[in-house]
């Protein structure tokens, strides 16, 4: 018996290593999207081209601009003249955000009488607005610190804020737990749905029917060599996380790649599922990719946040796998708890993987109709 | 205890009835061909008795075992050859081979002796991809293939299909050879000329079984007098015999037409009558029916009945 299960595992490995598409899945996509996402796709920004409007035109003004420039995060790319000029800039595109600062700005501020600054930025890209206000909400407070250092208001609550678990806020510590989800999902729900559908499309799975093997036998030889693939890739982007892009792994490393396993059987339940229910490798292809990939990039929490969300579609993330791997994986390389803490998402994805099997059970045909 | 044995059996796709009421019998050792055009339920056929379709009606037994209940020991027992190649492509002869030997629990050495006059033909070959073969080398791997765990029984659904001239009666010479060492043979082909090559043979058309017999027997009895008509004006020629008094059937044959008539008659009065009419080049000639003058004249019965 394990002779043959053998013999269908090397069977599927050389499938794998003559298929330049399979391949280029296997391999390039992993690294391809870590480096996109890390490089490319992040909230963080430097240089934010910026306007001003200084109606003051005096010596705290000055400070002030200066200050807002000495993060590295905004350069001042002109002075305006009048009000009319405002809107040229972000029309072109070429800046975000005006900063209008008001006539008595300086003896406002001294005499604590109240001060206002007006920002007006570029709402077409509300994300973005929205970054650029909160750290020139957070430069114009220390502005006021520093100024007022000398002679601390008394009634002033001075709120000090620290991001736990991420103090640079780095997109980096998202995109990786997210990446890894993404990559076992596909490589493991997609490449094993194709290739089980590639049998039945080619016809040799009529072959394999008329022979002593059980299904049992078929489906695990078919996804053993994939499950092996993947984790490996799980523990590559894991790597590739910790050195390029410093994403910590505080929790017990066994206990990570445990749960990587355990996501991987549940993709690959996933994979078989959908196997069953498919004829040919189109088919396969539009299911995991409508049905998997879309749902798990955008309703998991990966990259919008599930709270946020209108409830039918919370509820429709909270139906997805992804969505309880990426909380884990948060949860033990960022937070660095341990087992007792992610029960509940462990239990459901065990859940689903058995939910899964019984159905591709039930479904899988020991006959071609 | 006949290799294969099937009984009534009935099988229908929504509207279409793929197989009605077909009962036959193969004995070991017997090389059978099922002969019919595309669509007479040939395939389907096939995949009953290879246990990956159910019947709607009827009882059908290979080895002895029940198609049904004893799927799990005949898909142990039995070879069995898809109309469509169906082999992994992107893996060598030898990869092919041994993979399928392995599946069922046996080797390449173990049965050599089984496959040798097939597989020496592809062995120069054997490092190639399957995928990169030639149809007829393509054709023997796969005979391979279904060979290589010593069947009882062999089911070969249409293996000469798209396969040339040369390599079709190869694979029948590897068949008979076959046959010697008392493997039962089911086999299938749309090409009539390939039916006397069988033991026995049955014509199947639109589901229906039309007869079985061994070949000869088969084209011994057919009783009407049977003419090659040959002309350059095939299609006038075809259509002025359609209208004349002794015709009973006439149908056109490669370059000739084959005639049919309801009375005895020479050759010589048809050619000379035919000549009078404006058929300056007509040559007739008294020939022995073929399978295939049998097959379309059955077809021809039945679509009367019908």
């Amino acid at each position: 018996m394990f002779k043959v299960f053998m013999a269908f595992v090397r069977k599927e490995f050389y499938h794998i290593l003559r298929d330049k598409r399979t391949l280029l899945i296997l391999f390039g996509m992993p690294l391809a999207q870590v480096l996109i996402f890390g490089y490319a796709v992040t909230n963080e920004f430097k240089d934010a081209r910026i306007d001003v409007l200084d109606y003051a035109k005096d010596e705290t003004s000055e400070q002030y601009i200066n200050h807002l420039q000495s993060s590295g995060n905004f350069i001042v790319r002109k002075v305006l003249a009048s009000q009319k000029d405002m809107e040229a800039g972000m029309k072109s595109g070429k800046t975000k955000l005006v900063v209008s600062i008001p006539e008595n700005f300086s003896e406002d501020f001294y005499s604590g009488s109240p001060t206002q600054i007006q920002v007006i930025t570029d709402g077409s890209d509300p994300n973005n607005a929205n970054t650029l206000v909160q750290y020139l909400t957070e430069m114009t407070r220390s502005f006021q610190r520093t100024k007022r250092n000398e002679s601390p208001n008394p009634y002033s609550i001075h709120v000090a804020s620290r991001m736990l678990y991420n103090p640079q806020l780095a997109s980096a510590y998202n995109f990786v737990p997210g990446t890894i989800a993404l990559i076992l999902l596909i490589i493991c729900a997609m490449l094993t749905s194709l290739t089980i559908a590639k049998e039945k499309e080619i016809g040799t799975m009529e072959i394999l029917l008329v022979s002593p093997l059980s299904p049992l036998l078929i489906i695990l030889g078919k996804v053993a060599p994939y499950a092996l693939l993947s984790f490996g890739n799980a523990v590559i982007v894991i790597l590739i996380g910790f050195f390029v892009f410093d994403v910590p792994v505080l929790g017990s490393t066994v206990l990570l790649l445990g749960m990587c396993f355990l996501y991987v059987f549940t993709a690959l339940s996933l994979g078989i599922f959908i196997s069953t229910t498919v004829k040919t490798q189109q088919e396969a292809m539009m299911k995991s990719l409508m049905g998997l990939m879309m749902p798990s990039m955008l309703l998991s929490g990966f990259i919008f946040p599930l709270a946020s969300m209108p409830t039918v579609l919370e509820y429709i993330g909270k139906l997805i796998p992804a969505t309880y791997f990426i909380r884990i994986l948060k949860g033990v390389m960022l937070r660095g708890v341990g087992l007792n803490f992610i029960l509940f998402e462990v239990g459901v994805l065990l859940m689903m993987t058995l939910g899964f099997l019984l159905l591709s059970w039930r479904n899988f045909k020991i006959r071609l109709e | 205890m006949k290799a294969i044995s099937i009984q009534n059996i009935s099988k229908s796709y929504k509207d279409t009835k793929a197989l009605d009421c077909v009962s036959l019998e193969v004995g070991r050792g017997q090389l059978f061909g099922l002969i019919g055009p595309d669509g007479a339920g040939k395939s389907t056929l096939f995949r009953i008795l290879t246990t990956l379709l159910l019947a709607d009606e009827g009882e059908a037994f290979v080895d002895g075992l029940h198609i049904e209940k004893d799927y799990r020991e005949i898909r142990k027992r039995v070879g069995y050859m898809p109309g469509r190649f169906s082999l992994y492509q992107d893996l060598s002869v030898e990869e092919n081979l041994s993979f399928f030997a392995t599946i069922f629990g046996t080797t390449i050495d173990e049965n050599y002796d089984l496959i040798k006059d097939i597989y020496v033909q592809i062995e120069p070959f054997k490092k190639r991809l399957a995928g990169k073969l030639s149809g007829g080398m393509k054709q023997k791997l796969a005979l391979s293939c279904a060979l290589i765990h010593k069947p009882s029984v062999l089911f070969l659904d249409e293996p000469t299909t798209g396969v040339d001239a040369v390599s079709r009666k190869e694979f029948w010479d590897m068949l008979k050879s076959l046959k010697e060492k008392n493997i039962a043979i089911l086999v299938s082909t749309p090409y009539m000329d390939e039916a006397t090559l069988c033991d026995k043979i049955a014509l199947i058309q639109e589901g229906k079984i039309l007869k079985i017999d061994e070949p000869e027997a088969m084209m011994a009895q057919f009783e009407r007098p049977l003419f090659a008509v040959k002309t350059n004006s095939t299609y006038q020629l075809l259509n002025h015999l359609r209208l004349q008094s002794f015709t009973h059937s006439v149908l056109p044959f490669g370059e000739c037409l084959h005639l049919v008539t309801t009375e005895t008659l020479s050759p010589e009065s048809i050619q000379e009558q035919l000549r009078l009419q404006g058929f300056i080049d007509v040559v007739v000639s008294k020939i022995r029916a073929g399978i295939e003058d049998v097959f379309l004249d059955l077809s021809h019965k039945a679509g009367n009945h019908a």
